[in-house]
C-alpha cells in the first residue's frame, strides 16, 4: 500500500500530465486570404476544432478549402485575422519559432509529396526533421525512439515491409500511408489532410478516409480534411464544414448535411477559379 | 467520293507567314553570302601552295611512331590528373552556385550574385582562361586544374540551377510543413531530385574535361597538348600524329564510360 503522500503525489503527476498534453484545440477568427488586389479567397473565416474530432471541409474548387489548410501552417501566408493552436498564436511566426509550430502541425497532401527517389523509411523519418540536427539528418542518424516510432506506425498502416524500397515504388494507396505515417512521426498536435484520397481509386480512397478516421480516435488527434467526396465525408467524420467564395456556410453534423445544403455549397455560380491557381503558383516560386 | 463536296486542298502552312517577310530574308542572307564571299581575301595561289605542304605533314605523320611512348605516357597521365581534379572540385563548387543560381530557392539577391558567377564563367572559352591563368600562376597543371574548375563551375552550375528550377515543388513544400530547416530541405528535398542529372552531368564534364585538357595544355597548361605541341614544333609528325590517335581512342572509351553510367542512373 502506498502512503498517502505519494498517491498524492501520483495524483498530482497524473494531473500534470493531463494538464501538459491537454486537449488540442484549433481556433481561426476573422481569416481572410487575398492575393494581390483581387477578390479574397478567405473572407473572414471563423473556426474552431477542438478535441479528437475528424472535420471535413467541403465546397466547390475555388471555394478556399485548400487555401485555409495552408494557412494554417504557414505554407500560404494569410492576409489577416489569427490562427492560435492550444492559445499560441501561428500567424505571425517567422524563423525558428515558424519552424517549430509547423512541428506540430502533420500535414497529408493530395499528391502525397514522398521524396520519389528515397526510401520508405527516410521519406518517414523526415518528419522528424523539425526535431534533429542538420548533421543527424544528412547522416541518417535519428535518435533510437524516432525509428522506433516508425516502425511501430508502419507496422500500424501495413508498410513495414516496405521499408527500403523506393517511395516511388509504391502504389498510390501505399504512397499515402507514408505520407499519413510522415505526419504522424511529428507528434502533431492536430492533422491537416488536402484532398489526401483525391488521386486514389475508389476503393483504396474509402481505405484511407477509414485509417484517417481510426487513427484520429487512436491517437485523440483533431483532423482536417479537405475532400470533394461529399459520401465519405458523411462516413467518416463527425462534423462537416461547407465554403462557399471563402464564407463558411454550412457547419454541422453529417446528418444535419442535407441536400439543401450539398446545394447551397455546391449550386450556383462556380466562383472563380483561376484566382486561387495562378496565386499558389506565384507563392510557390515566390 | 461523297457528295456536294468539292476537292479540298491543304499545304503546310508557312514557317514564316508573310512573303514579303520570307522573301526578304531569304534574299537577304543569299545577298550578305555572296558579299562576304566577295571581300574576305582568299587567297588562291596561296591555298594551292598550302595543299601539298598539308600533304607533305600527313605523309609525315604515316605511319605514327610510339617510340616515344614513355612522354606519351606521362603527357597523357598528366591530363588525366587535371581533368580528374578540375571536374571533382569543379562538380563540387557548382553545386553551392547552382543552389545560388536557382529563382525558386535563392532570395533574390543571392540569387542575383549566383547567376553572375555562372555567366562571368562561362563568358570565355577555356582556351582564353587558360592564357589568363598560365600567365598568373605559370606553366604547368595548375594553370590547367584552375581553367577547368572554372569552365566545370559554369557549365555544371547552370544546367544545375536549370534542373532545381524545375523540380516537383510539393516534396519541397513536405519538408516546410514538418518544419524541417533550409539546409535540411535540401538535402531531402531538393538534392535526391537533381542527383540523376547531377551524375549524368560530372560524367559528361570529365568527358569534356579531358578533351579540353588537351586543348589547354596547347598554351601551357599541362598535359598531353604540351606534348603535342612540342612535337609539332619539332617536326615529329610520326609522334604528334601517335598523340592524336591516342586522344581519339581516350575519347572514345570515355564517351562509351559516361554513356553507360548516365543509362545506369535513373
Amino acid at each position: 500500500m502506498p502512503g498517502p503522500a505519494v498517491s498524492l503525489l501520483l495524483v498530482w503527476m497524473l494531473l500534470l500530465s493531463i494538464g501538459l498534453q491537454g486537449i488540442a484545440m484549433l481556433e481561426i477568427t476573422q481569416l481572410v486570404k487575398r492575393y494581390g488586389r483581387n477578390d479574397p479567397v478567405l473572407k473572414g473565416l471563423d473556426l474552431t476544432v477542438e478535441g479528437n474530432s475528424v472535420v471535413s471541409i467541403v465546397g466547390a474548387s475555388g471555394a478556399g478549402k485548400s487555401t485555409l489548410l495552408r494557412c494554417i501552417n504557414r505554407l500560404i501566408e494569410p492576409s489577416s485575422g489569427s490562427i492560435k493552436l492550444n492559445g499560441d498564436e501561428l500567424s505571425n511566426l517567422h524563423g525558428q519559432a515558424l519552424r517549430q509550430a509547423r512541428r506540430r502541425i502533420g500535414m497529408v497532401f493530395q499528391g502525397f509529396n514522398l521524396i520519389d527517389r528515397l526510401t520508405v523509411m527516410e521519406n518517414v523519418l523526415a518528419g522528424r526533421l523539425g526535431y534533429v540536427s542538420f548533421l543527424q539528418a544528412w547522416r541518417r542518424r535519428f535518435p533510437q525512439q524516432d525509428i522506433e516510432r516508425a516502425f511501430e506506425l508502419m507496422e500500424r498502416v501495413g508498410i513495414a515491409q516496405y521499408a527500403n524500397k523506393r517511395a516511388d515504388e509504391l502504389s498510390g494507396g501505399e504512397r499515402q500511408r507514408v505520407g499519413v505515417v510522415r505526419a504522424l512521426m511529428q507528434e502533431p498536435d492536430i492533422l491537416l489532410a488536402d484532398e489526401p484520397t483525391a488521386s486514389l481509386d475508389p476503393v483504396t480512397s474509402e481505405q484511407i478516409m477509414k485509417l484517417m478516421h481510426s487513427l484520429a480516435h487512436e491517437l485523440s488527434l483533431p483532423v482536417l480534411i479537405n475532400i470533394h467526396n461529399v459520401a465519405q465525408a458523411r462516413t467518416y467524420t463527425e462534423r462537416i464544414v461547407g465554403l462557399r467564395h471563402g464564407h463558411m456556410i454550412f457547419d454541422g453534423s453529417p446528418a444535419q448535411f442535407d441536400k439543401a445544403a450539398l446545394e447551397e455549397i455546391y449550386g450556383g455560380i462556380e466562383a472563380p477559379d483561376e484566382t486561387t491557381a495562378s496565386a499558389t503558383a506565384e507563392e510557390h516560386h515566390g | 467520293m461523297t457528295p456536294n463536296s468539292a476537292v479540298r486542298q491543304w499545304r503546310k502552312p508557312h514557317f514564316i507567314a508573310s512573303p514579303w517577310l520570307r522573301w526578304g530574308l531569304i534574299l537577304g542572307v543569299a545577298a550578305y553570302l555572296s558579299w562576304a564571299l566577295a571581300t574576305l581575301p582568299f587567297d588562291w595561289e596561296r591555298i594551292s601552295q598550302g595543299i601539298p605542304r598539308a600533304a607533305r605533314i600527313f605523309g609525315g605523320g604515316f605511319p605514327p611512331s610510339f617510340e616515344r611512348y614513355e612522354l606519351l605516357f606521362s603527357g597523357f597521365k598528366e591530363s588525366f590528373q587535371i581533368a580528374l581534379l578540375a571536374t571533382l572540385l569543379g562538380v563540387l563548387l557548382s553545386i553551392p552556385f547552382a543552389v545560388m543560381a536557382a529563382r525558386n530557392i535563392a532570395p533574390r539577391p543571392i540569387y542575383l550574385l549566383g547567376r553572375a558567377v555562372i555567366i562571368v564563367s562561362r563568358s570565355f572559352h577555356p582556351v582564353i582562361v587558360a592564357i589568363l591563368f598560365v600567365k598568373a600562376v605559370g606553366f604547368g597543371p595548375l594553370a590547367g586544374i584552375l581553367t577547368l574548375t572554372l569552365y566545370s563551375i559554369g557549365f555544371v552550375g547552370k544546367l544545375l540551377a536549370e534542373e532545381i528550377e524545375e523540380i516537383d515543388w510539393g516534396q519541397v513544400e513536405a519538408m516546410r510543413a514538418v518544419g524541417a530547416s533550409y539546409l535540411s530541405t535540401l538535402i531531402y528535398a531538393v538534392f535526391p531530385q537533381i542527383l540523376p542529372r547531377q551524375i549524368g552531368l560530372s560524367m559528361y564534364q570529365l568527358d569534356s574535361n579531358l578533351r579540353a585538357s588537351a586543348v589547354v595544355g596547347i598554351v601551357g597548361a599541362g598535359g598531353i597538348g604540351g606534348t603535342l605541341m612540342n612535337a609539332f614544333g619539332r617536326y615529329d609528325y610520326d609522334f604528334a600524329f601517335a598523340i592524336l590517335l591516342v586522344i581519339i581512342a581516350v575519347i572514345l572509351v570515355s564517351e562509351g564510360v559516361s554513356g553507360w553510367v548516365r543509362r545506369r542512373v535513373w
